[in-house]
């Protein structure tokens, strides 16, 4: 079978992502720089008989597609900054209730309004704790577009998996970057599937008695079995609750489930990690001037290495902390100011040899930016 | 079937207060339900946050208690992905039509097939007793302890003029009414509102000297009149009761089939 190569934007990759994960429901509403998604898919999901909607709003956006993935399907919604902060009540409610749903942040430059077009990687912290309340997330990202197709996949699966929100945390110059695409055949990369409860129709089904493997199976509504979901603390019925003990397992159960699953959830890539004596950590599109100050130090003989995180949250520290030790310098490379570095910082056996390199003026970090930072650390001056 | 083979026993006693409207409207609901033979397997409750909104946990269908005043925008997406459910939110005023309000007009607009039903008790129970945007100008309420200076929504004329192809208003004195227009309501291929005027007599009724429970429903009596009859023409002052709209309009995920249809494809439902 030929390959399909395609030439295509960020954008077009998360639909194309989810399109290929199963996606059958989304809501949306227009916002800069997501547009494009929404659009995308009001033309193609009618096209494969799945359903498309756009809301009033972002609250609605994600109340909606909330409501649909508990009829059994796959869904998702996009946004970005500001139409991020208004769903951060409804992915509460999807936390607590448990129900499987993607969330694409295409961030753009804040806080308010910001910068609507330029390039910013502002809501890592909004993506973990946007929300009120204990809990738990899984956040991913991608520096290429060949990624973002590929971390939308592992997103509705894992959101599967997990009966989770999962929040895409790409940027504006991934969502709007062209590159070649190699789109897999069906079945090439695997796609996981709503685990369905196997209590048969007349028997007692408790829809949050949580399993051994702290899995929930599910039955859909339309289903044989008729039960409550709500957003407030429940016992294993899905009946409100207000007693401690079901306070207490619940929420250590919500928080648990991802926490302590944080690094085989964990996704990164790794450049001339091996020998580095300096290792930089980036993520999105900033990890791309990252490689490529790596890859133009290396020519010099200068041993730096990269380690490109594609999950953020749940935050990986023992992977990182690992890949850290015995580097005599770790650089942060992003679009913020130092949101995952603090986490790097907590990580690390040595945070006095964390540092970060960044900008968030909207303008993209560049190469030289890096070099600068690091021919600081290395004592040669700016 | 009884309207106790409704009810998800085990979660009783309600929390209601003695002689709340809310159980009085979950009754009829059920009797209207149980009128159209409807499955329960192909039910689903939906509703926000409030006194009413705890309605659908003791209903045995399939039931989601969501976040305050997103209740239609939950149902939207159900209904959308699963046309074949017949979905039902009952809902608070506050709820619907506060913080619920942008919802409530673009679920009207849109015309897809839900159906609303609002206890109007004109104020916030749950929260101990604060006006709403049913509160009628003057009247009590713990924000508005000299008379509220709001005014009201006029709630017919805004589901009207925002596109409902069903409105209806009832009262908890009218049962056997109300459980006509409730099952018009479910059987309505659009979006169908329905307002229940509802006593609070804990904070409502407290606040504003309305007596009990039962003197609250007598006033619902009185105070009211079928539209177009006598009564009202007698008397101008009195709220309507009955049918307001009743009109066929495409309805959404109606149209959105025929869409996919049109594009030489099918669905799973
Ligand atoms: S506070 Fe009012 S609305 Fe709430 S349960 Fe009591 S009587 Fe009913």
């Amino acid at each position: 079978m030929r390959a399909d190569v395609r030439f295509m934007q960020g954008n077009e990759a998360i639909v194309e992502g989810a399109l290929y994960a199963g996606l059958h429901f989304y809501a949306g509403y227009p916002i800069t720089p997501s547009t494009e998604i929404t659009e995308i898919l009001s033309e193609r999901l009618p096209g494969t008989g799945g359903k498309f909607i756009q809301m009033e709003d972002e609250i609605a956006s994600m109340c909606a597609i909330i409501g649909a993935s508990l009829t059994g399907f796959k869904v998702m919604t996009a946004t970005s900054g500001p139409g991020f902060s208004l769903m951060q009540e409804a992915i509460g409610y999807a936390v607590m209730t448990e129900v499987p749903s993607v969330v694409v942040n295409v961030q753009r430059g804040g806080p308010g309004t910001g910068l609507p077009t330029s390039v910013a990687q502002g809501d890592v912290m909004q993506a973990r704790w946007g929300t009120h309340g204990d809990h738990s997330i899984i956040g991913l990202t991608a520096s290429s577009v060949q990624d973002a197709f590929l971390m939308t996949v592992e997103a509705f699966n894992l959101a599967e998996t997990f009966r989770t929100p999962v929040i895409l945390l790409f940027d504006e110059l991934v969502g709007h970057m062209r590159e070649k695409v190699v789109i897999p055949q069906p079945g090439e990369i695997e796609v996981v599937e709503r685990l369905r409860t196997s209590v048969p129709q007349g028997t007692n089904y408790h829809p949050y008695l949580v399993r051994e493997d702290g899995r929930l199976p599910i039955s859909d509504f339309g289903g044989v079995h008729r039960y409550n979901v709500t957003g407030l603390v429940h016992d294993m019925w899905g009946f409100p609750s207000s007693d401690p003990k079901v306070a207490y397992d619940l929420i250590h159960h919500l928080v648990d489930k991802l926490e302590h699953r944080a690094d085989t959830i964990a996704h990164y890539k790794e450049y001339f990690t091996e020998d580095a004596e300096v290792l930089l950590i980036s993520y999105g599109s900033s990890a791309r001037s990252a490689l490529h100050m790596v890859e133009d130090r290396r020519k010099r003989g200068v041993k730096v290495g990269l380690l490109e995180l594609q999950s953020l949250w749940p935050f990986p520290g023992e992977t990182v902390r690992k890949k850290c030790e015995g580097r005599s310098h770790v650089l942060v490379v992003e679009m913020n100011m130092g949101q995952i570095y603090q986490e790097v910082k907590k990580a690390v056996s040595k945070p006095e040899k964390v540092f970060l390199a960044n900008r968030f003026d909207g303008v993209f970090i560049s190469p030289a930016d890096i070099l600068r930072l690091l021919n600081v650390i290395q004592g040669k001056g700016v | 079937m009884a309207v106790k083979d409704y009810l998800r026993q085990r979660f009783f006693p309600q929390i209601w207060c003695p002689g709340c409207g809310h159980g009085i409207v979950m009754a009829n609901m059920i009797r209207a339900i149980e009128r159209l033979r409807l499955k329960k397997d192909e039910i689903v409750v939906v509703s926000g946050i409030g006194c009413s909104s705890r309605m659908p946990g003791y209903l045995d269908f399939h039931t989601l208690h969501t976040l305050h005043g997103r209740a239609l925008a939950f149902a939207t997406g159900a209904k959308m992905s699963h046309p074949k459910l017949t979905v039902i939110v009952p809902m608070g005023d506050g709820d619907a039509l506060a913080i619920g309000g942008n919802h409530f007009i673009h679920a009207a607009r849109r015309n897809m097939d839900l159906t609303a039903i609002i206890m109007n008790n004109s104020i916030y129970g749950m929260t101990g007793g604060q006006s709403s945007p049913m509160t009628p100008f003057g009247k009590k309420a713990t924000t508005a302890t000299s008379g509220t200076i709001d005014h009201a929504f006029d709630f017919v004329g805004l589901a009207r003029g925002a596109g409902a192809s069903f409105v209806a208003r009832t009262t908890t004195y009218h049962a056997k009414e109300m459980i006509k227009i409730i099952a018009k309501a479910i059987k309505h291929k659009g979006f169908a509102v329905v307002e229940v005027m509802s006593q609070c007599p804990t904070y409502y009724g407290r606040k504003n000297k309305l007596g009990s429970a039962v003197d609250m429903m007598k006033r619902f009596k009185e105070g009211t009149a079928l539209i177009g009859s006598k009564k009202k023409a007698k008397h101008p002052d009195l709220i309507e009761r009955g049918i307001f709209v009743d009109e066929e309009r495409p309805e959404y995920s109606t149209s959105y089939l025929e869409l996919i249809e049109r594009l030489g494809n099918s669905t799973t439902y």
